[in-house]
């Protein structure tokens, strides 16, 4: 009889799981800049990467990770479509240090960062084109 | 090595099933065919997938587009793992064991059929994250 209840159990917790994790996925939130005052700058020299003239979408990604590739694809086509943004991609395992200190969870980790190189906005998950288009709106101005 | 996206879903469809038979019936053999499965998942060849590549798929067409194989197959090594334990349990008589590890491997299950969720995957960078002193 446990088996049974220890079944429901599962299904439930894992349906509330699932729809909490499909509404939060991918969003942007706005990141307070004191929060990571201690790391901006540090962030860009550490990057090993030029940022964009405008703003730049740095994204972690690892060898086991579904919606990287995804990820990869809309943050390309955007940085394509306005100019001055340009497309980072970090392999989370190579760069581990960045991992903890930005406290990455979660690939794909997103951050938008203004041309100055602080994160202005951040999303764990596979982001909408759209969602990205506005952070970066956020970023720019 | 690529995918079609849709085989390793409709592994884990096939693998919420069978848990949930193994939670309900407390079936240890069932455990040990599921633990099997995930060993051969692991290693890329999992009999579910061949059942898609057999039955299914002929009567789906061919997919939008195709997926890395190394994310499903590190999941099914992670469902390995909870499955062993799972056996363990019932081997030594732990019901909180057995119960808890087939558990975590039917949510992880169910979370990919149902919802695309890869649990398995997302463990990977946090796994990777407690290791120490592999920092550049």
């Amino acid at each position: 009889m446990i088996g049974v209840w220890t079944l429901l159990a599962v299904l439930l917790a894992g349906t509330v799981i699932g729809l909490v994790r499909n509404r939060r996925d991918g969003r942007m939130r706005a990141v307070a800049v004191t929060a990571v005052t201690p790391s901006e700058a540090t962030l860009a020299e550490t990057l090993g990467e030029p940022l964009g003239d405008r703003a730049t979408l740095v994204q972690f990604s690892t060898a086991f990770c579904q919606p990287c590739r995804a990820t990869r694809r809309i943050l390309d086509e955007v940085a394509a479509m306005v100019p001055g943004v340009r497309h980072v991609e970090i392999d989370a395992e190579a760069r581990l240090d960045l991992v903890r200190q930005l406290d990455v969870m979660r690939t794909p980790t997103v951050l938008v960062l203004d041309k100055a190189g602080n994160i202005v906005k951040r999303a764990s998950g596979l982001p909408r084109k759209a969602d990205v288009i506005a952070a970066l709106g956020a970023a720019i101005d | 090595m690529q995918v079609d996206p849709r085989s390793p879903r409709f592994g884990a469809a096939i693998t919420t099933l069978v848990l949930a038979v193994v939670l309900v019936t407390s079936s240890v053999w069932l455990l040990a065919a599921q633990t099997i499965v995930f060993a051969l998942g692991a290693y890329g060849n999992s009999p579910y997938g061949l059942v898609y590549k057999r039955f299914i798929r002929p009567r789906l067409g061919p997919p939008a587009e195709l997926e890395d194989a190394a994310p499903p197959r590190f999941a099914q090594a992670v469902g390995l793992v909870f499955a062993l334990a799972g056996l363990l349990g019932f081997a030594i008589g732990s019901t909180p064991l057995a119960l808890g590890a087939t558990a975590a491997a039917l949510l992880a299950a169910f979370l990919n059929a149902a919802f695309g969720l890869c649990l398995g995957c997302e463990m990977y960078l946090l796994i990777r994250r407690l290791q120490p002193g592999r920092t550049q």
